[in-house]
């Protein structure tokens, strides 16, 4: 009756009534349940489009499987394309290859990183400015400005060969930056450290702005030289923020397709041939699909275990 | 003493004016030859075809649109009988190509493939940082068991080279019928962000004091009302910072979307180096693309300055 007489007094109250109810189902919700339904759908996202393929591609690696000849039968064949893989020369040089790649363009990095986090902490005027066009080079894609250093790289009409042959008098059409083999390696370091030593810089940047101003008070009241304050003070302070920096530059660097395939492709014969390449190469060109994936796991475990090692090493560096 | 003390310390922190008169010319000179690539590229652009090859390279030239026209047309070359027979160009573009002997046929590729990108791009952000943003606040205030072997598996997932990754993904996509799908590329750039994501911004998530989501607890606020009204206007700066650095690498990616995609789901990065013109790639085309595709990502560095110390190490040095 009296929902007839005040029509909207009820309704008023229905709706609190409901709201409470909500409110009470959603307080039942137990933080617990809160929890699990928040992290579930990522675990469930990465489980589908990570870890499901990963268990697939661990038992594809098994088989004789190339997808350009998917007629034939699944043939399991052991642990073949493991041995074949690793008793392959090939395949050991080309993670030679990567592996010099990675030391002397994280090196390269290093330095060039390391120096220029140094001079920005002098807090030059307009250093911050200075700092933000630096670090446009690392926010790029790799892919699209690999592409654009071929022009760039051109023995007659590109501008880096013209530079060079300015400055040094070499006929700027007599080389090839990316077409020779004793160059082409160091091209792609070349290109990587510009990209990527900005990233260390801002790394490094933030282990400098840590260290507190006193500890170089004291030292300067020790009277301890600038040369001995770098190698007992900014050095070790700066050595973990340095080491994530490397840690983070070496998966990457061991990961690095984009920017190679664009800029040299491999070549000029195998010079430049990353190990990412040679898996593309026998996955999606020769479709040799069991052994690539024995090859990616190959990769996989590597780039693990190696992280897992420095992140130890790592971790006893910041405890000291 | 204590002005000894003072000038002691100021020649301590801080450098001299010669040490940081040196230390500025050195950064602002490698400043300089670090961007010249980029203004290179941002020059050739404006190049006709024959300067932006020209020996020895020109600094000096005269501008022209010919290379954005180029990336957004498809041309035929024609008689010059041919073109006179037509009725007259109506617009500048027209006219322009004209004047090589060529007719514009129709658009070309770039502007669906643009779209692509930004399909791909602000759907698979828009997922990973609503999925990270749930993630990160479990992660963040209630007790998960195995936690930082659940955080490490979500960062491992991103320790694999993306060639590898692309093996089983391609196999499955294609029982799936999700190759060169815009959906597939788009759940799969959320598999790769979504780690990051998490990692961002359970780092800024645990800079909120408990207190304020506490307080609001005892005043009759659920937890979900507390997360809406408390927790979330408080990380919006991390979360439009953590869904800067998604866009931009989805934006940025190449390895996946050359192994995976071919025309319709195909976005920027595969499709500007085939951008060819007669004779190999159009340069000042190649140039205008490179140009148009940078432009934002050299926004959004500026924007995201204060950030990106964070954002490139996965929240691990906070400044």
């Amino acid at each position: 009756m009296t929902a007839i007489i005040h029509p909207d007094a009820s309704a008023d109250r229905m709706a609190a009534q409901a709201r409470r109810g909500a409110a009470k189902r959603v307080h039942g919700l137990s933080d617990r349940s809160i929890a699990w339904l928040f992290v579930a759908p990522t675990i469930v996202l990465l489980l589908a489009i990570n870890i499901f393929p990963l268990i697939w591609m661990i038992r594809l690696s098994f088989t004789s499987l190339n997808l350009s000849m998917s007629y034939l039968p699944l043939r399991f064949v052991g642990l073949e394309n493991y041995s074949d893989i690793l008793t392959d020369d090939d395949v050991w040089f080309r993670l030679q290859t990567t592996a010099r790649f990675v030391i002397c363009s994280v090196a390269l990095q290093v330095v060039i990183g390391f120096g220029l986090a140094l001079l920005i902490n002098r807090q030059f005027r307009s250093h911050s400015f200075w700092t933000t066009i630096i670090l446009l080079p690392m926010m790029l894609s790799p892919a699209v400005v690999g592409n654009f250093w071929t022009l760039l790289f051109q023995p007659q009409i590109g501008p880096f060969n013209y530079v060079i042959g300015l400055f040094t008098g070499i006929p700027p059409s007599s080389f090839s930056m990316t077409g020779e083999v004793a160059l082409a390696p160091w091209t792609i370091v070349l290109v990587d450290s510009w990209m990527w030593a900005p990233y260390v810089m801002l790394i490094c940047l933030a282990g400098l702005r840590s260290i507190p101003d006193y500890i170089y008070e004291a030292a300067e009241v020790d009277r301890a030289s600038a040369w001995r304050q770098f190698w007992s003070i900014t050095l070790p302070m700066v050595m973990p923020f340095l080491m994530l920096a490397v840690l983070f530059r070496a998966i990457e660097n061991f990961k690095m397709f984009d920017m190679v395939n664009l800029l040299t492709s491999g070549g000029p014969g195998s010079t430049t041939e990353l190990v990412s390449i040679t898996l593309k190469r026998a996955a999606f060109e020769k479709w040799r699909t069991g052994y690539s994936s024995a090859l990616a796991i190959i990769l996989f475990v590597t780039v693990f275990g190696a992280a897992n090692i420095y992140v130890k090493a790592l971790n006893r560096v910041k405890q000291r | 003493m204590t002005a000894v003390a003072k000038s002691t310390a100021h020649s301590v922190v801080e450098a001299s004016p010669r040490g940081k008169a040196v230390a500025g010319t050195i950064v602002i000179l490698y400043a300089l030859i670090a961007i010249l690539p980029l203004l290179w590229i941002a020059a050739t652009a404006f190049k006709s075809q024959s300067d932006a090859i020209a020996y020895p390279p020109k600094v000096i030239f005269q501008p022209t649109l010919e290379g954005y026209v180029n990336l957004f047309t498809v041309r035929t070359r024609q008689t010059r009988e041919f073109i006179a027979n037509l009725p007259p160009a109506t617009t500048w573009y027209d006219r322009l190509v004209r004047n090589h002997d060529m007719v514009i046929a129709g658009p070309s590729k770039v502007v669906p493939r643009f779209i692509n990108s930004l399909v791909i791009g602000f759907g698979s952000t828009f997922l990973a940082v609503l999925l990270g943003t749930l993630a990160a606040y479990a992660f963040s205030r209630f007790r998960i068991p195995l936690a930082d072997d659940l955080l490490f598996f979500i960062l491992s997932t991103r320790m694999m080279p993306p060639v590898a990754v692309a093996i089983p993904i391609y196999l499955m996509y294609r029982q799936l019928n999700l190759t060169d799908t815009k959906i597939g590329m788009i759940l799969l750039y959320t598999a790769v962000n979504v780690s990051l994501a998490v990692w961002l911004l359970k780092g800024f998530i645990d800079e909120i004091p408990r207190e304020y989501e506490e307080a609001a607890l005892v005043d009759g606020y659920t937890r979900l009302q507390a997360l809406r009204k408390v927790v979330l206007p408080q990380a919006v700066t991390g979360i439009a910072a953590t869904a800067i650095f998604c866009l931009i690498f989805s934006w940025n990616e190449y390895a996946f979307a050359v192994l995976l995609t071919s025309g319709d789901a195909q976005t920027m990065p595969p499709f500007i180096p085939f951008i060819i013109g007669e004779g190999g790639q159009d340069w000042p085309a190649v140039a205008a693309a490179t140009t148009l595709f940078v432009i934002p990502i050299v926004l959004f560095t500026i924007l995201l300055r204060r950030h990106l110390l964070r954002g490139i190490t996965f929240g691990a040095v906070r400044k």
